[in-house]
């Protein structure tokens, strides 16, 4: 089943194109890379597809239906930067992301957080960027969606906390469900990605098997990308 | 069990080989069940589906079995993880040879080096070293 269904999508700001006749579809089961230089459009491809945006030409679709109410309760986004609000506990985002989304597990949250050693009592505006991130994440990776948007979830924290990430992203797996993470730390995220989709000035250059460019190419996707995108 | 991957293979293949390789050292126990896919998958760092695909693999090189509810064990047939092991065994000989090619050390000398090495390890020329 196709969860992400996008059609000469097209985004500007302005004079400036950020999409140009994106084409892609992303299918159930499938942990997919967005993978792109700065300034690509990866982030508002992201946004289109959870509504936060509306393109200006073609098409978004998340499960059959343009984004807007019925595809909110079926996404989980994590956004660049966090964005919980600074004067709550991590017991009080628990229960902010419990009174939002139906799909949203209080037990997986509190066993992830407990996992990490965050105390439920300490206010994000207490907590290291680092922390912030993996508490975002952990909300994120909490419910029961069926497509999750992480944009760029692993920018910002150390080597371990990265493991941590990606580990909760692979015990999380569902094939039900399909995970985009954009990111330009390929070499990490590499193994835990089914397919890649390389996207360059708004257009999808490249969407295969992360193995089958390893076959062909005899190089990593990580190697591939310093080719392609050589400055 | 410890993974590690390398650029220039896909990763199912890379799974493939590891797999064996735990097969052979006893790391997997032969005859005994294996770990669920997911928690492979996280072990190794991998996806999942990528790690299913692996073990499809081992299960049609009869290294591996499915039993419908039980989940996947590793073969008991002694004939068959000897045959995966010499093959193991081949590769890595293989690129041994490779790589005394690329420096043109020839097959005597090779050899040579190889029994030296042999015997340092078992002790037979303690007194002879250097």
């Amino acid at each position: 089943m196709n969860i992400l269904t996008c059609k000469d999508l097209t985004k500007k700001y302005g004079r400036k194109t950020a999409l140009d006749g994106a084409n892609l579809t992303i299918e159930s089961g499938h942990i997919v890379g967005l993978l792109g230089p700065n300034g690509s459009g990866k982030t508002t491809l992201i946004k289109l597809a959870n509504g936060l945006l509306t393109p200006d030409n073609g098409s978004v679709e998340v499960c059959g239906m343009r984004p807007g109410r019925e595809t909110h309760a079926l996404v989980s986004y994590l956004p660049e930067r966090a964005v919980l609000p600074l004067w709550m506990t991590a017991a009080q985002t628990v229960d902010f992301y419990a009174d939002f989304y139906t799909d949203f597990s209080r037990e997986a949250a509190q066993e992830m957080l407990a996992h990490l050693q965050i105390d439920p009592k300490q206010r994000i505006r207490q907590m290291s960027k680092g922390t912030r991130e993996k508490v975002q994440l952990i909300m994120v990776m909490s419910r029961r969606a069926k497509l999750y948007l992480l944009d760029e979830p692993i920018g910002g924290v150390d080597p371990a906390t990265r493991d941590y990430i990606l580990n909760t992203i692979i015990s999380h797996y569902n094939p039900e469900a399909a995970v985009l993470i954009s990111t330009h730390l390929i070499a990490d995220v590499e193994k835990i990605l089914d397919d890649v989709l390389l996207i360059r000035q708004g257009q999808v250059v490249m969407q295969a098997p992360v193995d089958r460019i390893r076959e062909e190419q005899g190089m990593s996707v990580d190697a591939l990308f310093r080719e392609v995108f050589k400055c | 069990m410890k993974w590690s991957f390398s650029n220039d293979l896909p990763i199912y293949a890379q799974l493939i080989e590891q797999i064996k390789t735990g097969v052979a050292t006893g790391a997997f126990p032969r005859g005994e069940r294996l770990p669920s896919v997911r928690d492979l998958a996280m072990e190794a760092g991998v996806n999942p589906n990528t790690m299913q695909r692996a073990l499809a693999q081992l299960e049609s090189e009869g290294l591996v079995y499915s039993q419908r509810t039980a989940g996947r064990f590793v073969t008991g047939d002694e004939e068959r993880i000897g045959e995966m092991k010499r093959s193991l065994a081949h590769g890595h000989i293989r690129a041994f040879m490779a790589a005394m090619n690329s420096l043109s050390i020839d097959r005597e000398e090779a050899l040579a080096l190889l029994e030296a090495e042999y015997r340092k390890e078992t002790g037979e020329d303690e007194h002879s070293d250097m």
